[in-house]
């Protein structure tokens, strides 16, 4: 199995986010998906900036996806991603079905997480207008993909977004500005001040989601470090593991050494626990409520 | 405006034949349905038709001239695909007017049997913009699309612009501040959602309990809100809950309001517009004869007369009195929203 390491899914300052490639570049991660997915007006990288990353990526042996906006509202969104799919050097990660309409008949391309695939029906189709790997929906269980694999077309690759706070849904609002009293077009770029997303608490003071611009994640960090062993068996070819503003390094090199020694998969969950943001979670994998956790690790 | 634009069609909801004969009844041009399983985004326990209900209601509408759709909008899944296939299959058999399906397996295998079969793309589909209206179309040659809830109106117009599909807009009820299809929130919370189960915080997941602190809702274990002696309770569904997000307690997500857009009616119709649907399947048959009286008074008058259409206070009145919260909102069309 290989490690991906997905897009960035916060607003950082620009310069952060040249020295996080920069790292990557050194890491043991073997594919790099790259872009903006969550909001168009961040935008301290432009596509030529993008590519300048991918470049120094490639150069450095990593395969790269660039992966397209989930939520193509506007004119001007449809325009970078008629940009993405005229690029001829490195494969997209359609994240819409407006970007699967773009990419069809052009390089094999990625279906992202956010295109709804439940049956081997809808992927095969997929795979007829060059489709060469799929993300699995968040929310599909190990016994779900396991049908999946069983029925999945001939060379489709399967991905599996295995560590980082859940990506769970996109909205017409800005949460962040409504945080802040602020309309969506005038959101005075609040997203930068929260790295690693902006917690949603209970009113008992539990950490329930977290308010990251348009999207909502999960507050706890989805943790599959425990599954490899079984993915492997399933034949899922790649892991993904969702940038955070911290550690991320080091996350990589966990998962890169639970996956070529097993038996340290449980040294390595107690390591990863230190640096993940919150608690862990593992519910959707045993085809349970998301939030719930079944092998006991927890945030330190 | 100068001249008369086609009136959109009226599209109104259906949990039960009660309620189809009070939509077709109240003047409503479509009625959308469900089957009464997991195959439709509103599979609440005691709603939507069997088979011989499903006739029966075909048959009232067809007598007076009116449509029925089929919401066939959740995700079939590895080990349930033959039950969707199975819906699509009963759907031709019936002869519903269209099916109103979201999954690209689904879609495919309606165009190969039943190629005579109307398809429309449910708001479940989550196509927002005109590249992706346009792949259902060349693929399954869509007639209409729904969009989801998230374009202000200069979007919706781009989008009618761009693409040989007739677009559907809701035009009243529940709000959904997320885009359809692509909100994960209930499974998350209690291993149901929309996408797979047709459900949202479904109702066996919630918890009511009398406390010291006031009344308190729960999903799954998780505190949604908590009401003081003088507050209203509202169905507690995950997104309208009040949180704490830094200091502040509030609706962090999205308050309980119904969208009504009403006052956009000659701006939808100009733009060419296909339908207006109303929300609310799980609604009782009195809300449906209500809310399609005052809407298809609505789009005569504004069929009548776009240039000088106001919203009649009486209207607003009768549609307040069966909204959520009591308020109203224009939702994302209304760009400043937040």
């Amino acid at each position: 199995m290989k490690i991906s390491l997905g897009p960035i899914l916060y607003y950082w300052e620009r310069e952060a986010i040249f020295k996080f490639y920069e790292e990557i570049a050194a890491t043991a991660v073997d594919i790099v998906y790259l872009g903006e997915t969550v909001c168009s007006r961040r935008h301290n990288l432009r596509h030529d900036d993008w590519l300048s990353v991918a470049e120094k990526l490639a150069s450095a042996g990593k395969e790269v996806v660039l992966s397209s906006q989930a939520l193509l509202e506007s004119e001007s969104d449809l325009k970078i991603l008629r940009k993405l799919a005229d690029n001829d050097q490195f494969s997209v990660e359609a994240n819409d079905m407006g970007a699967v309409h773009l990419l069809t008949g052009r390089l094999p391309f990625v279906i992202g997480p956010h295109i709804n695939v439940y049956n081997s029906p809808a992927l095969s189709l997929l795979a007829e207008t060059g489709a060469k790997r799929w993300v699995m929906p968040v929310e599909m269980s190990r016994g779900m993909l396991h049908k999946m694999q069983l029925e999945k077309p001939a060379n489709m690759e399967t991905e599996v977004f295995a560590f980082g706070r859940l990506p769970l849904a996109f909205s017409a609002r800005c949460f962040t500005a409504r945080h802040h009293n602020l309309p969506k077009d005038d959101c005075q770029f609040r997203c930068l001040d929260y790295a690693n997303g902006l917690t949603l608490n209970t009113r008992e003071g539990q950490p329930f989601l977290v308010l990251n611009g348009i999207q909502t994640q999960s507050a706890s960090v989805y943790n599959l470090i425990n599954e490899l062993v079984e993915m492997n068996e399933m034949g899922v070819n790649i892991v993904r593991i969702s940038p955070q503003a911290w550690h991320t390094t080091k996350i990589i090199e966990q998962f890169w050494q639970s996956l070529n020694n097993p038996d340290t998969a449980q040294k390595c969950m107690q390591q990863l626990a230190k640096w993940m943001p919150d608690k862990g979670c593992d519910g959707y994998w045993h085809g349970k409520a998301g939030l719930e956790q079944s092998t006991g690790i927890t945030a330190q | 405006m100068s001249h008369k634009a086609t009136a959109p069609e009226l599209v109104c909801p259906a949990g039960s034949l009660p309620a189809l004969k009070a939509a077709v009844d109240h003047g409503a041009d479509c009625v959308y349905i469900g089957f009464r399983d997991n195959t439709n985004a509103r599979n609440f326990a005691g709603l939507n038709f069997d088979e011989s209900n499903a006739r029966e209601g075909i048959r009232y509408a067809h007598n007076k001239g009116k449509k029925v759709l089929l919401a066939l909008n959740t995700y079939p899944q590895a080990d349930n695909w033959e039950r969707w296939q199975g819906a699509v299959d009963k759907a031709a058999k019936l002869g519903m007017d269209a099916v109103i399906l979201a999954d690209i397996g689904l879609m495919r295998y309606a165009v190969k049997n039943y190629p005579d079969l109307r398809l429309h793309l449910s708001v479940q589909g989550s196509a927002t913009n005109y590249e992706a209206i346009n792949f259902f179309h060349e693929h399954f040659g869509i007639s209409r699309a729904v969009l989801p809830r998230v374009l202000s109106l200069p979007q919706v117009e781009h989008v009618v612009k761009n693409t040989p599909v007739k677009i559907e807009l809701f035009g009243f009820g529940g709000l959904c501040v997320m885009v359809e299809g692509r909100c994960a929130l209930s499974s998350y919370a209690t291993g149901e959602s929309p996408n797979t189960c047709g459900v949202c915080s479904p109702a066996k997941a919630v918890r009511w309990e009398h406390t010291a602190k006031g009344l308190e809702s729960r999903l799954n274990g998780v505190l949604l809100d908590r009401y003081n002696d003088t507050e209203s309770a509202g169905y507690p569904t995950l997104c309208k809950g009040r949180f704490e997000v830094g200091n502040e307690t509030y609706y962090a997500i999205e308050e309980p309001a119904s969208l009504n857009t009403l006052a956009l009616l000659p701006e939808m119709q100009l733009m060419g517009i296909a339908a207006i649907k109303i929300e609310g399947r799980q609604r009782s048959p009195a809300y449906v004869a209500q809310v399609t009286k005052v809407w298809r008074a609505a789009i005569d008058a504004c069929q009548r007369a776009p240039d000088s259409f106001i919203v009649n206070p009486e209207w607003m009145a009768q549609l307040s009195s069966v909204a959520e919260g009591q308020q109203h909102t224009l939702g994302a069309y209304h760009r400043p929203w937040k």
